[in-house]
């Protein structure tokens, strides 16, 4: 069985909530990274929803993940592409879902490793909550809880939608 | 009838078909070796970063252990581990314990009492990789950086990026590698891959007495005459001539090699106008290659090089990671059990 | 060895089926064993009442196996065995002769290591062992040994093991001296120049993993010379470990000229080819090395034919070290008299060879190269083989006899089940309980 959320509705609370965010702190000209895979998607909408002409960066985290001892490397790992100098930028960093913020942790050590921003705003579709690690969005399109049989999972990127899975479908 | 199943592919990989050891080219697949190609972009990504490292291998202890000394595979291999944050051992066995009269096997005892995790293997006779991985302790990654005249793996990686890199694919690619393919692993392993990856045609371009028994067989064809074998070449390898093939009545003198098989501008004429031309290094100039030739537009010799790191951070995070995994695997299957 | 038997005990076998190797096989009724000999065969022996009956039901009983190469490693500093554990370990295959090599350490070049040979053999050995002396002094392939000396102490042939004879000149000269004592020389042709530092046959596999040739024409050169020289001095000559299709196609002709050679192959080269060493194994480097698919064929059908006198083990037990490296850095050679009749069985089964043409090629044809005979009838020695050939049984590292550990198989199941091995009346296997 598939819910459909309205992604609509979503991608506008989270171009709010950035307005509002880069307003703030005063924040005039970000750049947009996004996250493998869906993250990456939803930084190509927003950049133009915010009118950000800058090419957005892509950030594979596959050789940050924390989980290399477990379950070894990623075969379909990808150049990551930040085609702007990081240093002293304000940085919007953009993934799809939120849940043990292991992959915000992964992806900003390897931001860091780019240079030294300035600040990064994390935004997200989609925050699940059962944080394993104190990291928050300062942005996200929707705040939900799952059932532990439930699974949430963008799709795209044209159109992008997104499926709430449950297990054993 | 074979005796048994300790082939080399079924020791390098998983049950999953990861990669689990480094040891040759021969059997391992294309997907395999595209996987290789598409990481290694990756990690040449990392390489231009303010900081060149990331954390896949920290922690982790990777030995060099060179039985034949070669500072400049020794260092690739050096700074790939170092880029992936692993601790780096080298250790020159080359000058020390086997000149002592101590077997691989003792070497190999006291080296596991270092609780390494990779063993970088470069050993004068075929096969000696091959026979760590099977001797050692399980959960030690294994990654050959040449032994004997059997495999130079990570070469040969390197040289199918650069390919890739210049000609985007290897479909319809003439390919010809010239010079002393007898002695050369590199050589081996380069056919073994492009055959693989799909290229059209591999010539190998010789004397007889620098060609191995059927080496039609590894897959190629064979050319004795270099200006008949320059046609239509997309590709040409120069593989290095050691002095020392003149003494055993292999080759009558550096000069009549050259004459015949050396590369120069005129014999470059006849290939095709974007032909690449690569050599494994170190280069002996006027030996196998003309200075104008070597240093010349369709030179990608020193793009080799990066290459080659990010090829050995490819390999080695790959391998190390199929070995965590199976170790994961199995301590799942013993707690299920 | 003394024949000593506990004086008229009598050992009465029934059943089974009887190679004698003259041809025919029969359904054997008895067989009846007094003082070392066959007593009686047939009715006259079912009716003799004995001390013991062992029952050959499902069995094949054959004369002694004779292996022509053995190895022995006494003298020597005993890590890769003895003439105690190898001879033992030749009674589990079913062997009751084996030749031993001459090369030892130090070589068996002269008397006094001949007697050492055999004063061991007579102590320690179930079964019969006869030294091959060596044909050079030390074996370095460049001055006569004492060979006339070494026959009257008991050598029966000369040879050169499995190492090379310095030159053509040298070779001839061998021959020359050996045939003036009417003696056998067992050679193992290897052309030393062209084998060089090789280590595995130069072919398609060699080509693939890099490993150093020795290429065919380094064993046909060698043959071709060893015919001719024989030809010349009239020596009989014996051809040690053929491995070469073309080396069987040579020494058929010159049979058909009445050259007096005779020649054997080890049984791996008959079931393995260098497919072998896909996985670096080092067990199977062996010298000669393993050849092509149609070099085991050709090798297969000089057995058939006759053209081979002798399957032969060529066994070669090392301690572990000497087996555990690289293959360039490991000893050639494979600890497998355990399994010759095994794998022999196997080639029976895929009807690569007749059951008749396996026994003949492991009792009479290397018994008329010794110039004895193998046979089951009544008043010879008793040398008898007993097996089950549809049982089966796992070689496994830690269980074989020899104190070589490399056999050929290892943990796979083998046909083949040796259940006695009489050795002039005595068992020789399974070993006594004392």
């Amino acid at each position: 069985m598939t819910a459909l959320l309205d992604i609509d509705q979503l991608l506008d609370q989270m171009e709010a909530g950035l307005s509002q965010a880069l307003e703030q702190r005063g924040v005039e000209s970000p750049v947009l990274i996004g996250i493998r895979t869906g993250g990456v998607w939803l930084a190509d909408v927003l950049s133009k929803r915010l009118g950000i002409e800058e090419p957005f960066g892509e950030l594979d985290i596959s050789f940050y993940r924390d989980d290399f001892s477990r379950i070894g490397l990623n075969p379909r790992v990808k150049p990551s592409s930040l085609p702007f100098d990081t240093e002293g930028r304000d940085i919007i960093l953009i993934d799809d879902v939120i849940m043990s913020g292991r992959t915000i942790r992964a992806a900003m050590n390897e931001i860091f490793d780019y240079g030294r921003p300035a600040s990064i705003i994390l935004a997200t579709l989609i925050d699940l909550g059962a944080r394993e690690l104190p990291i928050q969005p300062d942005v996200a399109g929707k705040t939900m809880a799952l059932e532990s049989h439930q699974r949430v999972k963008l799709r795209g990127p044209d159109p992008l939608r997104i499926e709430l899975q449950e297990a054993g479908q | 009838m074979t005796a048994n199943d300790s082939s080399p592919h079924h020791l390098q990989l998983t049950r999953d078909g990861q990669l689990r050891h480094f040891l040759t080219l021969d059997g391992l697949d294309r997907a395999l070796l595209t996987d290789i190609l598409d990481t290694a972009d990756s990690f040449i990504e990392v390489g231009e970063r303010t900081i060149k490292k990331v954390p896949l291998l920290r922690g982790r202890t990777v030995v060099n252990l060179f039985f034949e000394s070669s500072t400049r595979t020794r260092s690739t291999f050096e700074l790939a581990a170092k880029r992936l944050s692993a601790d780096v051992l080298n250790l020159d066995i080359s000058t020390s314990a086997t000149s002592k009269g101590e077997s691989l096997s003792d070497t190999l005892l006291n080296l596991e009492a270092m609780a390494s995790d990779m063993f970088v293997v470069r050993h004068s006779q075929s096969g000696a990789p091959h026979f760590i991985a099977e001797s050692v302790t399980p959960g030690v990654a294994i990654i050959n950086a040449g032994d004997g005249r059997h495999a130079h793996p990570t070469q040969a990686m390197l040289d199918m990026l650069t390919i890739r890199q210049h000609k985007g694919q290897f479909e319809g690619l003439k390919v010809a590698i010239v010079g002393d393919v007898l002695h050369s692993r590199v050589a081996r392993s380069q056919i073994r891959a492009l055959n693989e990856l799909g290229a059209e045609e591999v010539r190998v371009i010789a004397p007889g007495t620098l060609l191995p028994k059927d080496v039609e067989s590894l897959g190629c064809t064979v050319e004795y005459d270099m200006n008949r074998g320059m046609q239509d070449l997309d590709v040409v390898i120069m593989l290095r001539l050691q002095k020392e093939r003149m003494e055993g009545a292999l080759l009558p003198s550096e000069r009549e090699f050259y004459r015949l098989y050396g590369l120069n501008q005129q014999k470059l004429a006849l290939a095709h106008p974007e032909c690449i031309v690569m050599h494994p290094g170190p280069i002996n100039r006027g030996v196998e290659i003309e200075s104008a030739v070597a240093d010349g537009p369709q030179s990608v010799i020193l793009n080799q090089v990066t290459n080659g790191i990010a090829i050995r951070m490819a390999v080695m995070s790959m391998a190390m990671g199929g070995q965590v995994a199976e170790r994961q695997q199995k301590l799942s299957e013993r707690g299920q059990a | 060895m003394s024949s000593v038997n506990t004086s008229g005990s009598s050992l009465k076998i029934t059943g089974g089926r009887l190679f004698d190797g003259q041809g025919a096989e029969q359904e054997n009724t008895a067989l009846l064993i007094r003082d070392g000999r066959i007593a009686a065969m047939g009715e006259a022996a079912a009716r003799e009442a004995a001390d013991e009956t062992i029952s050959a039901e499902n069995g094949v009983i054959t004369p002694g196996f004779v292996d022509l190469c053995c190895n022995l490693r006494e003298p020597g500093n005993g890590q890769k065995g003895n003439i105690a554990s190898e001879t033992l370990a030749a009674a589990h295959g079913g062997f009751t002769t084996v030749c031993a090599s001459p090369e030892t350490s130090p070589v068996n070049d002269s008397s006094a290591v001949t007697h050492l040979i055999r004063d061991g053999a007579a102590s320690r050995s179930p079964i019969q062992v006869l030294p091959i002396g060596a044909i050079t002094r030390g074996l370095e392939g460049d001055l006569l040994s004492d060979m006339a000396g070494l026959a009257s102490a008991g050598c029966v042939a000369v040879g050169n093991g499995s190492r090379g004879v310095r030159n053509a000149r040298i070779l001839r000269r061998c021959m020359a001296y050996a045939q003036t004592f009417g003696l056998t020389v067992m050679f193992s042709p290897e052309n030393q120049a062209l084998a060089a530092d090789g280590y595995a046959h130069d072919g398609l596999v060699t080509s693939r993993l890099g490993l150093l040739g020795i290429p065919e024409v380094a064993e046909t050169a060698a043959v071709m010379e060893m015919l001719l020289l024989a030809e010349e001095t009239g020596v009989r000559l014996h051809l040690s470990q053929l491995s070469c299709a073309r080396s069987v196609e040579m020494l058929a002709d010159a049979r058909s000229r009445g050259i007096a050679v005779t020649a054997d192959v080890a049984m791996h080269q008959l079931v393995f080819t260098e497919d072998a060493l896909a996985g670096f194994d080092s067990r199977f480097h062996v010298r000669p090395p393993l050849r092509s698919e149609s070099d085991r064929k050709a090798l297969i059908a000089g057995v058939r034919e006759g053209v081979i006198d002798a399957i032969v083990s060529q066994h070669q037990p090392h301690d572990t070290a000497a087996k555990q490296a690289p293959m360039a850095a490991t000893e050639p050679g494979l600890s497998s008299i355990e399994s010759v009749l095994s794998l022999g069985l196997e080639l029976v089964e895929m009807n690569e060879l007749a059951l008749a043409d396996l026994i003949r090629a492991l009792t009479r044809g290397p018994a008329s190269v010794l110039g004895r005979t193998a046979r089951l009838a009544e008043g010879e020695t008793a040398d008898i083989c007993l097996f089950d050939p549809d049982a089966f049984w796992t070689p496994g590292a830690t269980t074989l006899v020899s104190a070589g550990r490399h056999a050929p198989v290892i943990d796979r199941e083998l046909p083949g089940v040796i259940r006695l091995t009489l050795s002039e009346g005595r068992k020789a296997w399974p070993q006594p309980e004392i």
